[in-house]
C-alpha cells in the first residue's frame, strides 16, 4: 500500500493504494470519475486520456505512483471551467459526437492542444488528436469542433 | 433558411456525452456486483475432455453446462440454435465458451482464470473457404459445410455464354474485418423479484430476450433487457451479445447475484464476431463489340463455426453482386461456408460491401482489359427506373447516378486528373458506384419483424417515443425525436426518448439493416400523426401503430425472386491516391462522395454517417489486416490491427441529392450502411491505376502492392 498525494481537478487528494495500480482504476473505481473511459487498456486508444501537469496522458498505462505530486485534470474538472464549456459546446454544435465513448478523451486532447496552440491549423489539430481513436465519426467533425473551440475561445487559451 | 426537416439540430445526446455525464455499462453501479470471465477452449476443433479447476476461494464459482437449470437447454436461440451456451462436447472454434468464472474481485478473478486448464482432444480443423469447401477434417456442418447455397438466374445466361465472343475471368477477395466499437462488449445481469434483468450494450434488446430464454427455461415476461448507452456497435452488437447474455443467464440463475462481463480489448478482438471474408469468382461473356452480355458469379463467404445470420448476409452479397449495373443475363451461386474460425456475423453493410467490392473491381478490370475509361465503361450499364435487379425485381425510383457522377467528377477534378496521371504514374484516381437496399430482405419486415411503435402524449404537453431501436451513435434518438416533434408541432425538447427496456417498449424490431429511420421512422411519423388528431397537449393519450407492407412488393422467399428491397439508396465515391514507389505506402489525397438517401432527416447526422462510414471503408480497403494464425487471429491489439486515425485520411467532401421516398418518413431512406459500401473499391481501383496492376484483394496494404507490382 502506498500513500500518494496529488491534486485532482483542483483539489488535493490522498490516495492509499498499491502504487502499481493503474491510474485509470483509481480514478474510476475509487474516485468515481467515470468520464475517464477504458477502450483498450493498452495505451492505444486515448479513451482514458487525462491531463497530468497540463500534458495529455493515457491513464490506463500509468501506475498511480507515477502521479505523486502531480496535478491531474479529468473531464469532471474541465467541464466546470469556461474553457471546458467552450470545447463541449463546440463539439455538440459541430456534430463531433456520435456514440460518445471516445468523446471525453477527445475533449481532453482538444484541451491539451489548445493550451499549447491557441490557433491551430487543421493539420495541427489532426496531429493533436492522433493518439485518440474514434471509430464512429471519421474525425472530420471532431476537427471542426476543435477549430470552432479555438475560434470562439479566443483569449481563453 | 427554409424550414426543411433536414436542417441540422444539436443532437439530443451530444451534451451529456461531450461533458462526460453519459453512463455506459462500466460506469453504472450495482449493489453486490460480481464479475464474470468467460473460460474458453484452447483449440479450434475437437472434443472437450475435461476442465481442471484450481482451488476456489470463498465467493468464487465456476459455472458451465452442468449448471443449466432443469428444463433449460444448452443452446442460444438466434435464427437457428446451433450455437451452444457452453461447450459440452464438440469444440468448433478457438475461444468458444466452456464456462464462466465469477467472483467479487476482478484482479483475483483474472489470476484464477489463468489457472484453469481446459483439456480437449484436437481434431483437424478447416479455416479458409477452400478448406471449408473441401470439408477438411470432415464436415463441421451437415455433410457439405454449407450453411446456405443459393442460386439466382436472370435472363438466359446459357444462351449468352454460348454466343460469347470472349469470356473474361476474375477472382476478387476480401478479408476479415474487426468492428472495433470503442466500448468493448459488456453486459450485467441480475435477479430481481423473480425476473432475470439484463443491462446490455447492444443493438437488439428483444434478440437477447429471445436468445437466453431456452437456456434458463423462462418465459419472456420474466426476462427484461435494458439497453445501456452503447459506445458503438456497427453490427458487432447485433447477435454477439446473445452469446455473453446466455452464459450470464445461467450464472445469475444459479447465483441470484448481479454478475458483469465486460471484455477487455484483447478478448474482444480475438473472440467476437467479424466481417465475413469473401471470395467472388466472375466469368463474364463479352460480344464482338466488347459489350457485356452475361455474367456467371460464384460468391463464397467464410461463415465461421456457427450459422448466426450468415445465410442472410450471403443474400445481401449475392443481391449486390451486380452493384448498380443492369446486366441482361446473370447466373449467381452463393455459398456460406462453415469453418473453424470465430463465427462471422453482421458488420455495417451486411454482405453488401463484399458483393460491391467484387462487382466494382471486376467492372474496373473489364474496363482495363477493353481499354475504356473506367467511369465511362461503368456508366453504360447503370440501372434505371423500371430496370431489373438480379432477383428480377423492379427498380421503382428514378436513378440519379448520372447527376451524382457529374457533381462528384466536377468536385474532384476527375477528368483533369485522369489526364494528368496516366496509369502507372504512382498517382491514381478512380470511382466506385454502389447501392444499398433499405430494410430487411424481401418480406422480412412483414413476416418476421412486424414492428410496433408507441407514442404517448401527456398533459404537460410533452410526448414520449417508445420503441426498441437503440441509439448507438448513429443518431436515431435525435432523428426519431425530430420526426415526432415536427409532426406533433411541438419543440424538440418536448419529445422524450429513453434507452429501451423490453419491459416498457413495444418491439419495433432490431437496430439493423438501415431500417431504423426508413421503416421505424415511418412508424414514428404515423403514430405521431394519429396522436396529433386526438391530443391537444392537455391530456394523456397514447397511440400504437404497426408496420404495413408497401402493397406493391412482390417477393418469394423460397426462390429469392422479386423485390428484395422496397427501395435502394445510391452512392458514388471518388478516391485519389499517390503510391510511394519505394515503400509502397499509399497516401490518400482526396475523397469525394455523393449519396441519394431520399431525404435526410438531419444533414449533420447524415454527414457524420458518411464521414464515419467512408473512413471505416477506407480502413477496410487499405489498412485493416486481420490474419488467421493457429486458428485465432495474429492481430489482437489496437497496436497491430490498425484502424484509421485522424492522420490517415484527408477531409472528405460529401454531398447529397434528394429523391424523397413515399414510404419513408419525410421521404427518408436508409443511409447508415450505404455509406460504407463503396469507398474500399474506389480506393483499390485508384491504387490499381497508380501502379497499373490489377488489384484483386483488400486490404491493399503496402505488402500486397509490392507483391503485385514487383511480380
Ligand atoms: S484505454 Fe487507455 S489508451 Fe485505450
Ligand atoms: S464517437 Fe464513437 S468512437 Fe468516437
Amino acid at each position: 500500500m502506498n500513500q500518494i498525494h496529488c491534486r485532482i481537478n483542483g483539489s488535493p487528494v490522498a490516495i492509499s493504494s498499491p502504487g502499481t495500480r493503474r491510474l485509470l482504476d483509481v480514478l474510476r473505481d475509487d474516485l468515481g470519475l467515470t468520464s475517464v473511459k477504458e477502450g483498450c487498456g493498452e495505451g492505444e486508444c486515448g479513451a482514458c486520456s487525462v491531463l497530468l501537469d497540463g500534458k495529455l496522458v493515457n491513464s490506463c498505462i500509468l501506475p498511480v505512483l507515477a502521479v505523486s505530486g502531480g496535478d491531474i485534470l479529468t473531464l469532471e474538472g474541465l467541464r466546470e471551467t469556461e474553457r471546458g464549456r467552450c470545447i463541449i459546446d463546440a463539439f455538440a454544435e459541430t456534430g463531433a459526437v456520435q456514440c460518445g465513448f471516445c468523446t471525453p478523451g477527445m475533449v481532453m486532447a482538444a484541451a491539451a492542444l489548445l493550451f499549447e496552440h491557441s490557433d491551430p491549423t487543421e493539420q495541427e489539430i489532426r496531429i493533436g488528436l492522433s493518439g485518440n481513436l474514434c471509430r464512429c465519426t471519421g474525425y472530420d467533425m471532431i476537427v471542426s469542433g476543435v477549430a470552432l473551440a479555438a475560434e470562439r475561445g479566443r483569449g481563453l487559451w | 433558411m427554409n424550414d426543411s426537416i433536414s436542417n441540422p439540430v444539436r443532437r439530443v445526446d451530444a451534451y451529456d456525452k461531450a461533458a462526460g455525464y453519459a453512463q455506459y455499462l462500466a460506469d453504472m453501479k450495482f449493489e453486490g456486483l460480481l464479475y464474470g470471465r468467460l473460460i474458453r477452449t484452447p483449440v479450434s476443433r475437437g472434443v472437450l475432455t475435461g476442465v481442471e479447476l484450481p482451488e476456489m476461494p470463498e465467493g468464487y464459482r465456476y459455472i458451465s453446462a452442468a449448471d443449466i437449470p432443469p428444463g433449460g437447454e444448452n443452446r442460444i436461440q438466434m435464427i437457428k440454435s446451433d450455437w451452444p451456451v457452453f461447450v459440452s462436447d464438440t469444440v468448433r472454434y478457438l475461444g468458444q465458451t466452456v464456462g464462466i468464472l465469477t467472483g467479487p474481485d476482478r484482479q483475483r478473478l483474472h489470476e484464477l482464470a489463468s489457472k484453469i486448464t481446459v483439456h480437449c482432444r484436437t481434431q483437424e480443423a478447416a479455416y479458409t473457404i477452400e478448406e471449408g469447401l473441401a470439408c477438411r477434417g470432415g464436415a463441421i456442418h451437415g455433410d457439405d459445410n454449407l450453411f446456405a447455397d443459393f442460386h439466382l438466374k436472370k435472363g438466359d445466361p446459357e444462351a449468352a455464354f454460348s454466343q460469347a465472343d470472349r469470356i473474361v475471368e476474375d477472382t476478387l477477395e476480401t478479408g476479415f474485418q474487426e468492428h472495433v466499437y470503442m466500448e468493448p462488449q459488456g453486459i450485467t445481469a441480475e435477479w430481481k423479484e423473480g425476473k432475470l434483468v439484463f443491462h446490455a450494450s447492444c443493438q437488439c434488446p428483444f434478440y437477447i430476450r429471445k436468445a437466453v430464454a431456452p437456456s434458463v427455461h423462462m418465459p419472456y415476461e420474466n426476462i427484461i433487457v435494458n439497453q445501456t448507452t452503447t459506445g458503438g456497435a456497427f453490427g458487432g452488437k447485433e447477435h454477439f451479445p446473445d452469446v455473453i447474455a446466455s452464459a450470464l443467464a445461467v450464472a445469475v440463475y444459479v447465483l441470484r447475484r448481479p454478475v458483469q462481463v465486460i471484455f477487455d480489448r484483447r478478448e474482444d478482438m480475438l473472440y467476437t464476431v467479424k466481417r465475413h471474408p469473401s471470395q467472388v469468382l466472375f466469368r463474364t461473356a463479352l460480344d464482338a463489340k466488347g459489350r457485356i452480355t452475361a455474367m456467371d458469379i460464384d460468391a463464397r463467404l467464410n461463415a465461421g463455426a456457427f450459422e448466426s445470420c450468415s445465410p442472410i448476409v450471403l443474400q445481401r452479397t449475392i443481391f449486390s453482386a451486380n452493384s448498380v449495373y443492369d446486366i441482361p443475363n446473370v447466373n449467381i451461386r452463393g455459398r456460406a461456408v462453415a469453418t473453424n474460425t470465430v463465427p462471422s456475423d453482421a458488420f455495417r453493410g451486411f454482405g453488401a460491401p463484399q458483393g460491391i467490392f467484387a462487382a466494382e473491381m471486376h467492372m474496373s478490370h473489364l474496363a482495363r482489359e477493353l481499354g475504356t475509361e473506367e467511369s465511362e465503361f461503368k456508366r453504360k450499364y447503370f440501372l434505371a427506373k423500371g430496370g431489373k435487379t438480379v432477383t428480377n425485381g423492379t427498380v421503382r425510383e428514378e436513378v440519379l447516378l448520372e447527376q451524382m457522377w457529374s457533381r462528384a467528377a466536377e468536385l474532384s477534378g476527375y477528368y483533369e486528373k485522369l489526364k494528368a496521371y496516366p496509369p502507372g504514374s504512382y498517382r491514381g484516381i478512380a470511382p466506385a458506384f454502389y447501392l444499398h437496399g433499405g430494410g430487411f430482405t424481401g418480406s422480412g419486415e412483414q413476416e418476421i419483424i412486424n414492428g410496433k411503435v408507441r407514442i404517448t402524449g401527456s398533459k404537460d404537453g410533452s410526448a414520449e417515443i417508445l420503441l426498441s431501436n437503440v441509439e448507438m451513435g448513429q443518431g436515431t434518438a435525435t432523428t426519431f425525436s425530430k420526426i415526432a416533434a415536427r409532426v406533433l408541432d411541438i419543440p424538440l425538447d418536448r419529445v422524450k426518448i429513453a434507452n429501451p427496456s423490453t419491459a416498457r417498449v413495444p418491439d419495433s424490431g432490431p437496430t439493423v439493416a438501415s431500417r431504423s429511420i426508413m421503416v421505424v421512422g415511418k412508424l414514428v411519423e404515423r403514430a405521431a400523426s394519429q396522436l396529433r388528431e386526438r391530443w391537444g397537449g392537455t391530456s394523456d393519450e397514447s397511440v400504437l401503430v404497426q408496420y404495413e407492407h408497401p402493397p406493391w412488393i412482390r417477393w418469394d422467399q423460397e426462390t429469392l425472386q422479386g423485390d428484395a428491397y422496397p427501395c435502394f439508396s445510391w452512392g458514388v465515391c471518388i478516391v485519389e491516391v499517390s503510391v510511394d514507389p519505394g515503400t509502397w505506402e499509399v497516401e490518400t489525397l482526396g475523397v469525394w462522395t455523393g449519396h441519394e438517401i431520399g431525404r435526410a432527416i438531419d444533414e449533420a447526422i447524415v454527414h457524420g454517417q458518411v464521414i464515419g462510414g467512408v473512413n471505416q471503408a477506407l480502413g477496410y480497403g487499405g489498412l485493416e489486416k486481420l490474419e488467421l494464425s493457429g486458428g485465432g487471429f495474429a492481430q489482437h491489439t489496437l497496436a497491430d490491427y490498425s484502424i484509421p486515425t485522424s492522420l490517415d485520411f484527408p477531409k472528405v467532401t460529401s454531398f447529397l441529392v434528394e429523391n424523397p421516398y413515399e414510404y419513408g418518413p419525410f421521404g427518408a431512406k436508409g443511409a447508415g450502411e450505404l455509406v460504407f459500401d463503396g469507398a474500399a473499391a474506389a480506393y483499390a481501383a485508384a491504387v490499381q491505376r497508380a501502379v497499373d496492376r490489377k488489384v484483386e484483394r483488400i486490404p491493399a496494404t503496402p505488402e500486397y502492392i509490392m507483391e503485385i507490382t514487383e511480380a
